[in-house]
């Protein structure tokens, strides 16, 4: 795509992205850092996980009043537009993200004196929705669609193992009522992972958003793949 | 040199294009223009290729494009402005309500020009009082007494939004007003014969964001009782104001469609690059 006249402008965009991007990497370190915590009783990993929220927190507010910016300044318009429009749900995604990574973080700190005597399939869910983050965060990057729907597709798996935890958690407490505080928590740890893979697909859905215009959230996957397809038979 | 068959396959994306933007022409509401191929000459030389596009009834169309894209030479074919000058020659057909205008034994152009009234760039007052500045066109159009001409103005004026700025005052010279005010009296004007389409040539490029504003809600009040046609510089403002938008480059219809959809999610990378400020 060409420059715009205004190559300030191009900066500005450059940078906004940039920022979301930085975002989404301290994001998953945050998943990756909170899991691991939980995983290995590491108290220091869980503390640290819940203080670097505050630089999730800050980068929202920063990306927002360059949002703010650019439209009050620029008037954008076109791609331009759906690009500003989607980085301002993005960003409140990812700081929801890292709001319930620290929830995770906290979970951990309450379960270093009497953790589980297992942890189910928590690491798997973590690697899996790590890797949910990471498409996301890869298709925002390069405006890649087809890894776009790729997220859209995996969510369903994410949510069937955080089923099977669930169920798995329940049958700890039925047998041992003294594992039912670990189970709780193992269980909610779980529940913040299903829902931080869907914030991955809410940015996926805007990537989706962005490059086609295509508002493909809540409807199907087959209406979604149809509504992509129609612009490629044009 | 040219290599054979290049002219041939550039005749034939030509006609494409032609096909495409006919195609996406279409509007909801009725049909109160329809342009069919409208192609226009300075001389020898062409400056519109083949414009079709439908002007929707009681709707606000907005025509954007940069300086030198033949938006304003379109506009000026709904009336036939051209005639005024030598040498200026529009074929195809423009179909007001059915009625090819292009074709002077179809209708005259002092009717045509009746049905048709046009607001220009800079606000051009009559060197009379603001009564007259009215009541000069009605003359023309109308045969009308005192009382009735003084009704016609001040329905004008209050259908221009001037009436209470100038009900007092109405025998000094037009000229006296303010740009944004001689510009509401242009479109008073204009109101008077009761057209039923209003071209707009840049209607607000020499007045302030204040007046600009006033014209712009007058624009939306109007469209209830007269079709318009606005051409403008500032994108923003065709976004605000109208209901359809064209895009124009190098005499040629780009894209043409519903408004929101034009500035959200353009069809065209061209109308892309236009609206986002890539272009240039």
């Amino acid at each position: 795509m060409p420059q715009h006249t205004i190559r300030r402008f191009d900066e500005e965009l450059t940078q906004l992205k940039e920022h979301v991007l930085s975002m989404g990497g301290l994001v998953e370190r945050a998943i990756r850092n909170a899991v691991r915590a939980m995983l290995e009783q590491d108290e220091e990993r869980a503390r640290k996980t819940i203080d670097r929220d505050a630089a999730i927190n800050a980068l929202e507010v920063q990306c927002d009043e360059m949002t703010r910016n650019i439209l009050v300044r620029r008037q954008p318009a076109a791609g331009d537009l759906r690009f500003i429009i989607a980085t301002i749900k993005v960003v409140t995604d990812l700081e929801r993200m890292g709001d319930l990574a620290a929830g995770i973080a906290e979970g951990a700190l309450r379960l270093m004196d009497s953790p589980p005597k297992n942890f189910s399939n928590l690491e798997a869910m973590g690697e899996k929705v790590l890797r949910q983050v990471s498409r996301a965060l890869d298709a925002l990057s390069r405006g890649d669609i087809e890894l776009a729907m790729t997220v859209i597709e995996k969510d369903r798996g994410v949510d069937d193992l955080y089923k099977s935890m669930y169920r798995e958690t329940i049958t700890y407490m039925l047998e041992d009522p003294r594992a039912i505080t670990a189970s709780l928590i193992l269980s909610n740890a779980a529940k913040n992972l299903e829902r931080i893979a869907d914030h991955a697909t809410n940015i996926a859905e805007m990537v989706i958003y962005t490059i086609q215009g295509h508002d493909i959230r809540h409807v199907d996957h087959d209406e979604a793949t149809r509504l992509l397809n129609t612009d490629e038979d044009d | 040199m040219t290599q054979p068959g290049t002219q041939a396959a550039t005749q034939a994306t030509t006609q494409a294009d032609t096909r495409e933007a006919a195609s996406a022409a279409n509007v909801k509401e009725p049909v109160k223009i329809a342009i069919r191929r409208l192609n226009f000459f300075y001389g020898d030389k062409q400056v519109l290729f083949d414009n079709t596009l439908d002007i929707a009834e009681n709707r606000v169309t907005a025509f954007i494009g940069p300086s030198g894209c033949g938006k304003s030479t379109h506009i000026r074919c709904y009336n036939r402005m051209f005639e005024l000058y030598k040498g200026h020659r529009a074929e195809g057909e423009i179909l007001l309500d059915g009625v090819n205008i292009l074709d002077p034994r179809q209708i005259p152009a002092l009717e045509l020009r009746h049905k048709v009234g046009m607001i220009f760039q800079k606000p051009t007052p009559f060197p009379m009082s603001i009564f007259d500045n009215i009541a000069y066109g009605l003359k023309l159009h109308a045969n009308l007494n005192r009382a009735d001409t003084e009704a016609r103005v001040e329905k004008a004026l209050r259908g221009a939004a001037l009436w209470d700025e100038v009900k007092d005052k109405l025998h000094q010279p037009g000229t006296a007003l303010s740009g944004g005010q001689q510009q509401r009296l242009c479109i008073a004007r204009a109101l008077a014969i009761e057209p039923e389409v209003l071209l707009m040539d840049e209607p607000c490029s020499a007045l302030d964001p204040i007046a600009t504003s006033k014209i712009e809600e007058l624009i939306d009040e109007l469209k209830q009782r007269f079709t318009i046609v606005i051409v403008t510089h500032n994108m923003q403002q065709a976004a605000r104001v109208s209901d359809y938008t064209a895009y124009f480059y190098l005499g040629k219809l780009i894209e043409f469609g519903e408004t929101e959809q034009l500035f959200t999610q353009p069809t065209k990378q061209e109308t892309e690059d236009y609206i986002t400020g890539r272009f240039g």
